[in-house]
């Protein structure tokens, strides 16, 4: 069980402009649960995607078990023997678990047959699933779970995992944790890309570290701090978020028994939510993607009208409001997808700025744009919130994800908001600049806005909220001070690992 | 091994270099298709292009281009706006016939009273706003009942058609005409005529195309509509976020699309055309789409594609009357245009690259732009 599965030797691969690796060897040992880190845009992606046939390297070479391994494409990379589950599911809602798998073979069997198979790995690896649901009613866990039985039907020797529990309960992170493991044992190379250190602590063997796609480093994660590594993956000392206990004051949003059916086919209608947001807090919603998160921030933006006396800011009724009235009162919001959501990508960032910036900033004038003013207040935000690029001429879609990410946060941040509620703000950012968007956050709060943080990290939930609810199945829980919750029994709030008994939300 | 690549960004100098790239193409296969047909290509294609602007006759061409270039220009501003939101009203034709309707109806309901600035002015107000209200109805059908703009604005073309058959040869027709089908003669009628100056092709129409031409380059470039529209038709999600309201969208680019075909088809009725006949209406509604495409869903590019579709139509007479070409070649002329420009846009998205087979790692990137056909 012993010896180099995989050995990268020189991988160099530039796109014009960007040096995404230079010269990254290292070894993945058979069995070995090897550990890929790195800030965005380190050079992570283009790596996992070389291994896995979709990047094409300029220099360097690949040996698999010692012979040159040069796959063309995904489909090649598979037939040796490397599987890949991905941030984003490729899963098509409107069909079964069954027939989904059956579309990513190359020869699919009768799905009598398939089904039996499915049940199979399925109960070896302790990841129930039931081959003849819809890929619609899954939770995300499940769906997860759809990605890793279709790698794991092709035996593969290698298996690349990107971000895996991002959507996932502290619970169903366990079971998953399980599943490797026992992979591992039975000789399967898992390379698992994340930016949770503990987890790369708690699960891995070795650690190779990126940065500016170079590697700079190798380390056992089992016996090294989770800030050493973070200070490896920035390059400099860590700035951890910092806060300042505040009085709560006022209620500024108060939502009264909220329902509202979900715009989107397989959405997640609300279920009769209430709650109420004090200024200088942080109000923190945690729950399992696709349980009613973009649903009620489609709500409080004023995407999604609802009915009168559902949502009232400072005793007024916003529920029948669009975005722009809201934001006009001070009630400001930012999405989850940066990209054809929070952002439009092929928009300069001076338009950008506009998207919501138009009202409170004061960007026109009897209708009429003041691009120049615009471009300003694009400009802040690109310095006050260390965004990289070359400038606000450039489009959004030319920047990396977790620029972005900075760039629509800090759009809305710099807008003084009186209530801000905020889905994902540092989903896929780095460490540095999570923790000054968390840091940002808090100010805030400190500085009297109420915070609505929806997430999914816990221990962002964890790091900055006054008071926590959960999110499931588009009911809330009723909140809690967030001082003294242990992550049990957040993820028994959050519904648990409910979905392992067969039964599901 | 042709392989396409998507630009990290569109490239900006070949969303300028398509249009030419177009004219080009269209002109060798225009070129190859009339010589097929006997004719020899290189008469046939300086005949089209050439022979309007600078033969002996061509001081009677050349206000030619004026007439038949304002109304193409004019309804494809209006498309322009919906087409960049992503709202596809493809019933000019049918916006543009009712807008002469109603700019004539008023027009000889005043006849034979003078009063130049009472009546021609009423007349703009009522071509414009018959044009609005039979954009309303695909409009309002989308947004109350989710039909699709696309086919009922067509639809409505046929409609406006009939309706067109049926004015001419009743409510409108000449009470001294002696039966024959028809209106009155407008552009005899001092108040009603849209003429400014005849000889020189000058009409209120090429006015009102250069106005909105300016107009809609303000309203893209700096104002908040024009914002919602490029919005709208990039990312209608973060259109919604951004508090853009879709079925007011929806109504404001059709109306407004509706409004420029329909003053279109009453400066046209009141002035070149003269009357309201059975055949008032020869395609330009149509023809616009291609326009509107071919200059770039931009201001000054369609400005342009008018100026070179007007040409393919005055040549594209010329052709029919020295050459013998059929008038089907000279409409296919006018489609392949509009293939090419949809064929070569290729390029502004995608990088074409030249790969050999597998095993070596591919040497400099080849952009081949010849290697698009």
């Amino acid at each position: 069980m012993t010896g180099t599965l995989l050995a990268l030797e020189g991988l160099t691969k530039a796109y014009p402009g960007v040096v995404a690796n230079e010269d990254v060897s290292f070894d993945i040992g058979r069995g070995e649960i090897h550990a890929l880190l790195g800030e965005n845009g380190a050079g992570k992606s283009t790596l996992v995607k070389t291994i896995y046939g979709l990047v094409k390297p300029d220099r360097g070479r690949m040996l698999l078990n010692g012979k040159p391994f040069e796959p063309a494409e995904p489909r090649a990379a598979r037939a040796a023997g490397v599987a890949m589950v991905f941030q984003h599911f490729s899963l098509f809602d409107a069909l079964t678990v069954a027939e989904n798998i059956a579309l990513g073979m190359e020869d699919p069997p009768k799905t009598r047959d398939l089904a039996r198979r499915i049940r199979e790995v399925s109960e070896t690896y302790g990841l129930p699933l039931e081959p003849f649901r819809m890929v619609g009613d899954l939770s995300a866990g499940e769906r997860q779970r759809v990605e890793i039985i279709r790698c794991l039907l092709q035996d593969p020797k290698l298996l690349i995992m990107d971000e895996p529990t991002s959507v996932l309960t502290p619970q169903e992170v366990k079971i998953l944790f399980e599943t490797l493991r026992k992979l591992s044992a039975e000789g399967t190379a898992i390379l698992y890309i994340s930016h949770k250190l503990e987890e790369i602590r708690a699960l891995c063997e070795t650690a190779t570290i990126l940065r500016l796609g170079r590697n700079v480093g190798t380390c056992d994660p089992r016996e090294t701090s989770a800030r050493e590594m973070a200070e490896l993956m920035v390059g400099g000392t860590l700035h951890v978020p910092e806060r300042e206990t505040s009085e709560a004051g006022e209620i500024l949003l108060r939502i009264e028994a909220l329902s509202a059916p979900s715009p989107r086919a397989f959405g997640t209608a609300l279920k009769d939510i209430s709650l109420e947001v004090r200024r200088g807090e942080v109000l923190g919603i945690g729950g399992v993607a696709g349980n009613g998160q973009d649903e009620l921030l489609a709500a409080l933006s004023g995407e999604m009208r609802v009915k009168p006396g559902m949502i009232l800011f400072e005793g007024k009724d916003v529920g029948p409001e669009g975005p722009n009235l809201r934001r006009a009162l001070g009630l400001l919001a930012a999405p989850e997808e940066r990209n054809g959501h929070a952002a439009a990508p092929e928009m300069s960032l001076t338009e950008n700025a506009a998207l919501t910036g138009t009202v409170r900033e004061g960007l026109t004038r009897h209708g009429f744009f003041d691009w120049g003013k615009s471009r300003k207040f694009a400009q802040s935000v690109i310095e006050r919130f260390d965004v990289r690029t070359p400038g606000p001429e450039n489009t959004a879609m030319s920047l990396s994800g977790g620029n972005l990410q900075k760039f629509v946060i800090g759009r809305e941040i710099l807008q003084r908001p009186e209530v801000l509620v905020v889905n994902q703000p540092t989903w896929g950012v780095d460490a540095s600049a999570a923790a000054a968007i968390r840091q940002a956050l808090l100010d805030l709060a400190a500085n009297g806005t109420a915070v609505v943080l929806i997430s999914q990290d816990l221990d962002e939930l964890m790091e900055i909220s006054d008071r926590f609810a959960a999110l499931n199945g588009g009911t809330l829980s009723p909140p809690r001070s967030a001082r003294g919750l242990t992550v049990e029994e957040i993820g028994l709030m959050l519904g648990g690992a409910h979905d392992m008994e067969a039964a599901h939300v | 091994m042709l392989k396409l690549e998507r630009r990290p960004q569109a490239s900006t100098a070949w969303t300028y270099a398509t249009p030419l790239l177009a004219v080009l193409l269209t002109m060798i296969a225009g070129g190859l298709l009339f010589a097929a047909l006997g004719k020899d290509p290189f008469v046939a294609i300086r005949t089209i292009f050439w022979d309007p602007l600078f033969s002996e006759f061509s001081s009677f061409y050349r206000p030619q281009l004026l007439v038949k270039g304002a109304p193409l220009v004019l309804i494809a501003i209006g498309l322009s706006f919906g087409f960049r939101a992503g709202i596809w009203n493809i019933g000019a034709e049918g916006q543009y016939i009712v807008g002469a309707l109603c700019g004539a109806a008023v027009g000889l309901a005043f006849y034979p009273m003078e009063a130049r600035w009472l009546i021609l002015p009423l007349m703009v107000i009522a071509g414009a706003l018959g044009g609005l209200l039979w954009a309303m109805i695909p409009g309002l059908l989308k947004v109350r009942f989710g039909t699709n703009e696309i086919l009922v604005s067509l639809m409505l073309v046929y409609v406006a058609e009939n309706l067109l058959a049926a004015m001419a040869l009743g409510p409108l027709r000449n009470p001294e005409g002696m039966g024959f089908p028809g209106s009155r003669n407008l552009s005899q009628y001092e108040s009603a005529t849209t003429w400014i100056d005849r000889s020189a092709g000058m009409h209120w129409g090429v006015v009102a195309a250069l106005i909105a031409v300016i107009g809609a380059y303000v309203i893209m470039a700096r104002h908040i509509l024009g914002f919602q529209i490029r919005l709208t038709g990039q990312s209608p999600r973060a259109a919604a976020f951004s508090g853009v309201n879709p079925a007011r969208l929806v109504l404001v680019c059709l109306g407004t699309s509706g409004a420029l075909a329909g003053l279109a088809g009453m400066f046209e009725v009141a002035g070149p055309a003269g009357q309201v006949s059975i055949d008032f209406n020869v395609g330009y509604g149509f023809t616009a789409i291609i326009v509107a495409f071919l200059g770039r869903l931009h201001p000054v590019g369609i400005l342009l594609a008018g100026g070179l579709m007007a040409l393919t139509y005055i040549g594209g007479e010329i052709a029919q009357n020295q050459l013998q070409l059929p008038a089907a070649a000279i409409q296919l002329f006018q489609g392949m245009l509009l293939f090419f420009l949809l064929a070569v846009d290729v390029l502004t998205h995608y990088r074409v690259r030249f790969q050999r087979a597998e095993h070596r790692p591919a040497a400099k990137p080849a952009a081949a732009p010849e290697a698009a056909e």
